[in-house]
């Protein structure tokens, strides 16, 4: 059994982000690029099924500029066999990622594809289910747990919804989408990062997969959210009430 | 500006734990003679050496143990203090007057009622320091505001002798920054405004009481670093680390604070303010006397501002967390990463298992990063550059070649920033483990690398399984954390078997014993064994001169016989 795994390059999540003059969006230059929270995630996931026996390969996939290939050379240094780039220095958004992911899928054939339930740049939270939905794929978004059964070719996928836990049941192929309670990603120990050195990049442009990239949306503006207004210290239990009452208006 | 984020939680800790009810266990144990016996006879030849007083007068250490076998007893009435350590007892210098109302009227005239606290609860915090150990009985906390309340404050205590103890941040590891007895405590938390800072040679300037991470995150925005940063970052004060001379774990890169400060302001005892504000890096007019107060420990003058020389952001951070099989390995490790990543090289940190272990069982949210097998030694090494690319491919080849030569047995990366601050949590959570586990017997240490650890497996030997002994610290500057983890203090048992071994052995082999803590109380006695009877002398004319009714910190730093 394959498994393919999306591994997106975001700004690092512990970087303050910061909005650039113009609006246009965040400033990425000098700023510390790292592999998506949920996608190391999903990445982890693939490496155990494979570890315990029930798969035999983990290709990992990144979608855009030439530096994808450092966030590629990460998910092969936690373990993935080999990865493949599709370069392109457009901007991405979930549909057009989805495409190409489809094309993929067409190449590679894989059984399983699991992705973070969402990058935490543009926090879209779609590219999973756009995949499922143009391959006609089953899908189990925000997945806390994952069981496969080889022979009955089914995953049992625990979701993490509002009120609890919802099980389902995927016959494979499918598409599963990470949350954060899944796993702990691994680190990459210095072995594994030498012998990442010498593991295969295949590298695809949009259009020799025939994908075009455009799209229908477009970013009016990007802005901070509001600053957060100073505290006060109140001098007493009845100026606390007063406030909550005739200020804050919650009581 | 990597480690902001996580690292700010061991802030957040850290000002937590200050605040929590303090546990019995790590209170010093009573005032017992017996602890003197052994530690005394054997000591006091050394210390028992006479000094020359400022104005010539000759003046002999206290001997608490032959007050104790000529008297028989403890005195009562007389105020004495005893901490766990066998630099023994202490009494409150009777030339020192005992507040009154009119000096607390006087106080509130200068500063406010507001800022006068007498309330006891607010003074159990300012009394009692970071390790719970030392316990002071202050009854006023003053907090000024300006430089010129300072100056005034100090003034009038030194015309009533009045004694004082400047307090930045408390997370001292040596009693220097709390009360012995009833000093006025004055804290500079309220000054703690930047003035100004230059983006093009990169000098800040601001008040003593700024605390170091507010200072980094400002900074931070204006794409500059600190050239010092150390696990109490979320509490101490600026004012505090140039006082004390802090090192932490920058200065294998950036050198100590005698180099990155580069102005002072400070009050002496008798209020007159010296300004040496410069902020020029070049200055080489007369004596450089802003040099007395880095690491002075407030026994010169209170410090109110600082300049500060600020290195830029550099983009590029790595951290690595490796495994080496033996001391020797850290060592070799160390002269070669000097060598290969030179220019990069910002942090060199080593720890032993033992710590390791420590952390993990008492630290919350603490991961073995090559949980594979136990290693004898962990090493973290963190590079900052300007170029990601070529940094990490430097630092990669480093470690596979080292792997190759064996220096290194297993490692990790960090591939994010969360990552690396998981890495440094082990590291600097140490001190923070080592509360939670209980008692600690803490030593800060320089010592020629070559025979650094062989104190470590000497102390090891020596408390057998009485104790857990771990090892830590800046190997890249040869500084040692060598640390006696028990239950509970237990000074007949523990202490007489580290004390005076660890100084002795400290002394013999050329260190110093103290690295970047200070000698506050915990080591004001033990002087000698790291500086010479001429400099001392020496030290005690330049405090006479400087505070000729040693107001300013008593008890602190220079030997007891000096401010009695
Ligand atoms: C978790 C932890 C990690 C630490 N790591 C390191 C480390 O890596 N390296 C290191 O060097 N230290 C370290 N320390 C020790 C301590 O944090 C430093 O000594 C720090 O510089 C003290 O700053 P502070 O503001 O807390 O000063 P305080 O503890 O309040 O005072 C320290 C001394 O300076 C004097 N003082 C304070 N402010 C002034 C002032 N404005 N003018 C005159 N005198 C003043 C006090 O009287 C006292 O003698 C660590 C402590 C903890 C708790």
């Amino acid at each position: 059994m394959k498994i393919m795994v999306a591994v997106k390059r975001v700004v690092d999540y512990a970087v303050k982000i910061r909005v650039k003059p113009d609006k246009t969006g965040v400033v990425t230059q000098n700023v510390k690029m790292s592999m998506n929270p949920f996608c190391e995630i999903a990445l982890e996931e693939a490496l155990r099924i494979r570890e315990s026996g029930l798969a035999s390969e983990v290709v990992a996939v990144s979608i855009g500029p030439s530096q994808c290939v450092e966030t590629l050379r990460t998910g092969l240094a936690m373990g993935a066999n080999r990865g493949i780039h599709v370069e392109s220095t457009a901007s991405l958004y979930p549909l057009s990622v989805a495409k190409i992911f489809r094309k993929l899928v067409e190449i590679e054939k894989p059984d399983l594809l699991i992705l973070g339930k969402q990058a935490i740049d543009d926090d879209c939270n779609q590219t999973g289910q756009m995949i499922a939905g143009l391959l006609n794929w089953p899908q189990g978004t925000f997945a806390s747990k994952v069981v496969l059964d080889k022979e009955k070719q089914v995953a049992t996928v625990d979701r993490e919804v509002d009120d609890g836990i919802e099980t389902v049941c995927l016959n494979l192929p499918a598409v599963i989408t990470t949350d954060l309670r899944l796993n702990q990603p691994r680190y990459a120990t210095l072995p594994n990062i030498m012998k990442a050195k010498s593991k295969p990049i295949k590298k695809f442009t949009p259009e020799e997969l025939n994908v075009e990239i455009i799209s229908d949306l477009e970013i009016v503006q990007v802005t901070e959210p509001p600053k957060r207004k100073a505290g006060v210290i109140v001098s007493s239990v009845d100026e606390l009430i007063d406030k909550l009452k005739n200020e804050a208006n919650v009581i | 500006m990597t480690k902001h984020n996580s690292r700010a939680t061991i802030g957040f800790l850290l000002r937590s734990f200050t605040y929590c009810p303090s546990n019995p266990s790590l209170l010093p144990s009573a005032t017992s003679s017996s602890r003197f016996t052994s530690a005394f006879d054997e000591k006091h030849k050394l210390l028992q050496r006479d000094i020359v007083h400022g104005d010539h007068q000759v003046l002999s250490f206290f001997n608490p143990f032959r007050y104790f076998v000529e008297t028989k007893q403890w005195g009562v009435g007389i105020q004495r203090k005893c901490y766990g350590s066998v630099a023994g007892l202490v009494q409150r210098n009777p030339r020192f007057s005992k507040l009154n109302d009119d000096d607390v009227r006087y106080f509130e005239g200068i500063l406010g009622d507001k800022n006068v606290v007498q309330d006891e609860d607010k003074l159990v915090t300012s009394n009692t320091d970071w390790m719970h150990k030392y316990n002071g009985s202050s009854k006023l906390l003053l907090q000024p505001r300006t430089t010129e309340q300072v100056s005034q404050i100090l003034k009038y205590c030194n015309s009533r002798c009045l004694a004082v103890v400047p307090q930045g941040g408390n997370t001292g590891l040596v009693g220097g920054s709390v009360p012995v007895f009833d000093e006025v405590i004055i804290s500079l938390s309220s000054m703690n405004k930047i003035i100004s800072f230059d983006k093009v040679s990169g000098v800040l300037v601001c008040e003593a009481g700024c605390i170091l991470e507010s200072i980094m995150s400002f900074l931070d925005n204006e794409g500059f670093v600190m050239p010092l940063d150390l696990g109490a970052k979320g509490s101490c004060q600026i004012g505090g680390n140039v006082s004390t001379n802090a090192g932490g774990l920058r200065l294998v890169r950036y050198g100590s604070l005698h180099g990155n400060i580069l102005g002072i302001e400070a009050v002496l005892a008798n209020g007159t303010v010296l300004d040496m504000l410069k902020t020029v890096r070049k200055d080489n007019t007369g004596y450089d006397l802003k040099h007395l107060f880095i690491g002075s420990e407030g026994s010169l003058g209170i410090v109110t501002k600082v300049s500060i020389l600020t290195p830029p952001k550099l983009s590029s951070v790595n951290v690595a967390f490796l495994a080496c099989k033996d001391y020797s390995s850290c060592q070799k490790l160390l002269q070669e990463a000097k060598r290969k990543l030179g220019e990069i090289l910002s942090a060199f940190e080593f720890l032993d298992g033992q710590s390791m272990n420590l952390v993990l069982n008492h630290l919350e949210g603490a991961r073995n990063p090559i949980p594979t097998s136990p290693h004898n030694f962990y090493v973290l090494i963190e590079t900052t550059g300007s170029d990601d690319t070529s940094d990490k491919q430097k630092l990669e080849a480093f470690l596979l070649g080292s792997m190759e030569n064996d220096l290194i047995s297993d490692g990790v990366l960090a591939q994010d920033i969360n990552q690396a601050s998981s890495f440094w949590l082990l590291r600097e959570g140490i001190p923070e483990a080592l509360m939670r586990a209980g008692a600690v017997y803490k030593y800060d240490l320089s010592i020629p690398l070559e025979h650094m650890y062989n104190l470590v497996e000497e102390m090891r030997s020596k408390l057998g399984n009485t104790a857990n002994v771990i090892g830590y610290g800046h190997l890249g500057d040869g500084n040692l954390h060598l640390n006696v983890s028990t239950p509970h203090y237990d000074d007949d048992k523990i202490l007489s078997q580290i004390e005076p071994f660890v100084y002795e052995w400290t002394s013999k082999h050329l260190g110093s014993i103290s690295a970047e803590h200070g000698l506050g109380l915990m080591k004001a006695n033990k002087i000698f064994y790291s500086k010479s009877r001429e400099t001392v002398q020496l030290m005690a004319s330049i405090k006479n001169l400087m505070d000729p009714n040693h107001i300013l910190n008593p008890y602190k730093v220079l030997p007891h016989s000096l401010t009695s």
